[in-house]
């Protein structure tokens, strides 16, 4: 219906859903961090010996997939709340309000390559 | 004496838009708000506002009171000020103003256009009417008697942000209450024109609408259900 071209013609109900599930799998991964930390306070290899356990290695891949993701959906909406014509030239001034789709898009480019550049990064922690 | 702020604004006189403080003699009455403008009209005949029923059932005199919207009409001034000693009337947030505390409710309407605020059933007409069974007539409780005052939709902060994009909860109401009507038979296509990421899903559940609806509705206990039926007819 409108501005598939932006949203890369997703549905709002899988947003919704990704946003759900991936909070889930947050706030999961979360306790599991918290509870090791307060639990058994691990030196060093022992900190290694569970990142070198697949399950964990797994786990926190998809930890840094849900947080790409979790963050992709949440900017792009705030940025599709804010970054627009009419709140940026009530906000701004005109001026910025006529440039508010070339800011959107930097925004979202902007957000798009730190995400990218985490999950990589993680991953390369991950498996490096 | 009551003291009152009203938001001014005449676009072929007026720079920009200023708050113009009056005194309006109550005799000490616990009026509805919109007396008090008919009094203050009274005065000064280029005060402007909407207003039909005064009695809460068109919709016309939805307005911001002392940072609340609501109907003027069945606004109690002691409802309104809550013990304080001023009312403060603004147009509704969120819409153009035309002049005073008239809005342009195009976008408003616009939403509801979108959701198509009639029955829709293809199959042939019976003789008489088409019926319903008390259950079935009982789910449209809740939804049916929305007057369209636009207090909920100009109390949200996600129809402020995107009002050309989301529908808003006085839109969302009545496309549920087309959803729920056991009478219709377009559930899937109104169900596919609202899965966007717009429509229905840029509200955030943040519930200004319930707690402003002169009518006592809840819209978004609505936007849940069209959520779920969403939900439902994807897996
Ligand atoms: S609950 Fe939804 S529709 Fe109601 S005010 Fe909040 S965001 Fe708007
Ligand atoms: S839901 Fe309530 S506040 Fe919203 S338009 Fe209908 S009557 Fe007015
Ligand atoms: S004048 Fe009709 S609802 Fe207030």
């Amino acid at each position: 219906m409108v501005t598939s071209v932006t949203n890369f013609g997703r549905s709002g109900l899988s947003d919704w859903l990704m946003q759900r599930v991936t909070g889930v799998i947050l706030l999961a991964y979360t306790v599991v961090i918290a509870g090791v930390l307060l639990l058994c306070s691990p030196d060093y290899a022992q900190w290694k010996a569970l990142f070198d356990e697949t399950w964990m290695k797994t786990f926190t891949l998809a930890a840094i997939l849900s947080i790409a993701s979790h963050a992709w959906i949440g900017l792009w909406s705030v940025s599709t709340d804010y970054l627009v014509r009419h709140v940026l030239t009530i906000k701004l001034g005109p001026a910025v309000g006529a440039q508010a789709n070339l800011l959107r898009w930097a925004f979202q480019a902007a957000s798009a390559v730190v995400l990218f550049t985490y999950v990589v990064w993680g991953i390369q922690i991950l498996w490096g | 004496m009551l003291n009152v702020s009203i938001y001014r604004y005449n676009p072929e006189t007026d720079a920009e838009p200023y708050m113009q403080d009056l005194e309006v003699d109550t005799a000490g009455k616990d009026l509805m708000v919109l007396d008090v403008l008919e009094l203050i009209k009274a005065e000064d005949t280029t005060t402007s506002y909407r207003r039909s029923c005064r009695e809460g059932v068109c919709g016309s005199d939805g307005m911001n009171i002392n940072g609340k919207n609501g109907l003027a009409c069945i606004m109690p001034l002691s409802e309104a000020m809550k013990g304080g000693n001023k009312l403060v009337l603004r147009p509704l947030p969120g819409l153009p103003v035309i002049r005073d505390l008239v809005v342009d409710m195009s976008l408003f309407y616009k939403q509801y256009e979108k959701v198509k605020p009639f029955l829709i059933n293809d199959t042939p007409a019976p003789a008489i009417e088409r019926l319903q069974s008390p259950e079935e007539r009982e789910k449209l409780d809740g939804l049916y008697e929305c007057i369209l005052c636009a207090c909920c939709s100009t109390a949200c902060p996600s129809f402020w942000w995107n009002p050309d994009r989301f529908i808003g909860p006085s839109g969302l109401l009545q496309a549920y209450r087309f959803l729920a009507d056991s009478r219709d038979t377009s559930t899937e296509q109104r169900l596919a024109d609202l899965d966007d990421p717009f429509s229905v899903f840029r509200c955030h559940g943040i519930q200004n609408c319930v707690s402003v609806c002169p009518k006592g509705l809840n819209p978004t206990k609505a936007i849940g259900h069209i959520r779920n039926m969403l939900l439902t007819s994807a897996t």
